[in-house]
């Protein structure tokens, strides 16, 4: 199914339109909010900064990746390669398999998403738990994350309600608190009974070996210490060079996720447990997933590789306050989805999402690393047209359209001819309710009419009048010529 | 100092009066105004649907037709943001067009920019009275910094009371092509901004790009609203009656 019978849907779907209506401008105001706190131009400047940083990361990133690997292995952990989604599941049921782990309990990870983890964790014997708050809800639901940082934002407290009525077999309740307390004392047998945790990683720094995981939850701290296995699974473009650089770039993630200047929790994990300490897993083992990133280094789209999943994108995208996140119809959505869903799953499988934006820049000048999401799109649609996957109408549509345009005399006859065919279709209000062949715009908007003449006609008219007509180019000097 | 005048296509077919407006705009700023009269579209249509061969040829006829102008002034963010920020990318690494484009993007003006930064028009020619909203529109606002100079213009007309409504800067829905694609998500988006004007109590909304207001206008009369007017900034500065 593609996006738009899909934002069909949204839009018909009264409980999402008013949970949306409520999500409308919240982050986007917090972020307001922080970027004032933190100065307007500081922070301006610090996002040219993050850019520069995640493109030299990538331009060598090659290096900063093996760098990486020593320093884990110097720690004691383990680095495995997964050079697609399917190679990341054997790697995680290997380990399954080899600690005979039955429980895994999870933080929020857009990569196990991206690689199907769960489904095939269950399809193996060991269930999976997730423990951050949004993504227990949705997995309660059987659904997809429709936000990448709020997963579960397109439910309200009612849904919720019900879920949990069901799930935990339990008086229902309905104060949110109350709500989230139940769901903790579910969650704590969980996180005491698992054997495996599994994380996913927000930044791996290459000079210590680290991954750096920010939560609001505190979910991820129990997942990465208490048991026995840690998997941090993640893609290969996390990678930064140092510490130095995960201060920077942890000044421009919350403020531009949630409009916090820092998380509730940022840790900086190295290593399994170690002789003298007293927690931590025995074994810590990294699963660095490339499934297609590697294709768009050195191109046209490797600017889309900066993306450090804040979710800006998407929550100043009006589109997507309009229709929400499953319209979108894979794991990543909003503007960094439909530029993420063709580089990944291939522009034949993603037919009308590099469409589906009015490409209004909002999401640039949000973007903490400066990915000119519009730009990126734009090119998809290039791409479109070179492997000739758009309709042929459409495609002929624009090129008539060129050919017209091309041609002033057949431009003027053109237009005077759609004018003359416009006003006889307009209503005594002077708007027109229906045309023939529409493709969607009268749906659900009229098309206000036309003046009786185009300007070209009534330039030249008054041009005549002034008794100076023919030339190209025709003046108006002040005074009259 | 000879300004082009790009009518550009949507006012060409739609609106000519905001043509005339702007005409009369820059002449009361003094200002020699060309009309090349072959002109059509600037080719913004094949480019934001990946037809990059389309935008070019439209593109070469736009800069051989302009380039003798001092400035390019359009009535549309959308427009002259196409010729500003993107023509010179119709012709990477191509010595002779690439310098041509860049030569008229840097030359190019949305109206109310060249009005305010330019000819530093003081007292438009107008006679306008109401309570008006401005609605930013996307390419004018992001690509072009369009924001204080409509309302600075609006600012000196002693008639006009400005009430800026929620969420201005959000796009209406309009996005191109996007509309007819996309027919029922752009509809709910303009729905959402007409809201956000109707919540000003305005009686008029103010916008300077052509799309927006086909969109906006056609989402007003389509919910039943007669009243609420749209009105093209430089209508707004040049009213008479």
């Amino acid at each position: 199914m593609h996006f738009k019978q899909r934002a069909g849907s949204a839009l018909a779907d009264a409980k999402l339109q008013s949970v949306m209506k409520r999500f409308g401008s919240g982050f986007v105001e917090k972020r307001t909010q922080a970027r004032a706190a933190f100065g307007v131009d500081l922070f301006e400047r610090l996002r040219d900064e993050g850019a520069k940083l995640r493109d030299r990361g990538l331009a060598n990133l090659d290096v900063w990746l093996l760098r990486f690997e020593a320093e884990a292995l110097r720690r004691g952990a383990t680095v495995l390669w997964a050079g697609d989604t399917a190679e990341a599941r054997e790697h995680v049921l290997r380990i399954c398999r080899e600690h005979g782990l039955k429980k895994a309990i999870k933080s929020k990870s857009m990569v196990s998403e991206e690689a199907g983890l769960n489904d095939a964790l269950e399809a193996h014997g060991v269930q999976p738990v997730e423990t951050d708050l949004g993504e227990y809800i949705i997995q309660l639901a059987k659904e997809p994350p429709s936000h990448i940082i709020a997963p579960a934002i397109h439910k309200d407290k009612e849904q919720v309600s019900d879920l949990f009525t069901e799930h935990h077999r339990k008086p229902r309740l309905t104060d949110i608190d109350e709500l989230t307390r139940e769901a903790r004392v579910m969650l704590r047998e969980h996180f005491l009974s698992a054997d495996l945790g599994i994380s996913g990683g927000n930044f791996l720094i290459a000079e210590t070996g680290s991954v750096a995981i920010v939560t609001n939850e505190g979910n991820g701290r129990m997942t990465t210490t208490l048991p026995r296995v840690h998997i941090a699974i993640t893609g290969i473009e996390k990678v930064i060079p140092t510490l130095e650089d995960l201060s920077l770039l942890n000044r421009l993630l919350p403020r531009s996720a949630t409009g916090q200047a820092i998380s509730n929790y940022v840790s900086v994990l190295t290593g399994p447990r170690g002789a003298n300490d007293r927690e931590g897993p025995e074994h810590m083992v990294f699963v660095l997933v490339d499934n297609g990133r590697t294709d768009f280094l050195g191109g046209e789209m490797q600017e889309m590789l900066r993306c450090i999943r804040c979710g800006a994108c998407m929550n100043h995208c009006p589109v997507y306050q309009t229709v929400g996140g499953h319209a979108y119809g894979w794991v990543y959505p909003g503007p960094m989805g439909s530029v993420l869903t063709p580089m990944f799953n291939g522009l034949e499988n993603a037919l009308d999402l590099p469409q589906a934006a009015t490409l209004c820049g909002a999401c640039h000048v949000a973007c903490p690393v400066k990915i000119p999401l519009p730009g990126l799109l734009r090119k998809l649609r290039e791409k479109q047209v070179e492997q000739r996957l758009r309709p042929r109408t459409e495609r002929a549509a624009i090129r008539l359209w060129a050919f017209a345009a091309t041609r002033p005399w057949l431009y003027a006859l053109g237009t005077k001819l759609a004018v003359r065919v416009l006003r006889m279709l307009s209503s005594s209000t002077g708007v027109i309710r229906r045309i023939p062949f529409d493709p969607g715009w009268t749906l659900g908007r009229d098309i206000p009419a036309p003046e009786r003449k185009t300007f070209r006609q009534l330039y030249a008219e008054q041009r005549s009048e002034r008794g100076n007509q023919g030339s190209p180019v025709t003046r108006i000097g002040k005074p009259s010529s | 100092m000879r300004v082009g005048l790009l009518v550009t296509c949507l006012v060409d077919m739609m609106r000519p009066r905001i043509g005339f407006s702007a005409l009369k705009l820059l002449e009361s700023a003094g200002c020699e105004v060309v009309v090349p009269a072959a002109q059509t579209c600037c080719g913004q249509p094949g480019w934001n649907s990946g037809d990059r061969a389309s935008a070019r040829a439209l593109a070469e006829k736009l800069i051989d037709e302009f380039e003798g102008c001092d400035f390019v002034v359009a009535p549309s963010g959308s427009c002259a943001g196409m010729v500003k920020t993107h023509y010179p990318d119709l012709f990477p690494g191509e010595g002779a067009w690439l310098e041509r484009a860049e030569r008229l993007a840097a030359r190019t003006w949305e109206l109310t920019d060249f009005l305010t930064n330019v000819v530093k028009l003081d007292s438009p020619p107008s006679r306008f009275t109401g309570t008006v909203t401005y609605h930013d529109s996307c390419s004018g606002l992001r690509e072009l910094g369009v924001k204080q100079q409509p309302r600075r213009l609006l600012a000196k007309l002693p008639g006009v009371r400005l009430k800026e409504m929620n969420g201005c800067e959000t796009c209406c829905g309009f996005g191109g092509t996007f509309s007819v694609k996309f027919g029922e998500v752009s509809a709910a988006m303009a729905d959402a901004k007409c809201e956000h004007i109707l919540a000003t109590g305005a009686d008029v909304v103010v916008l300077g790009d052509l799309g927006c207001m086909l969109n906006i206008e056609g989402r007003l009369r389509r919910r039943g609203d007669n009243t609420t007017r749209v009105l093209h900034i430089a209508e707004v500065l040049s009213y008479e009656k």
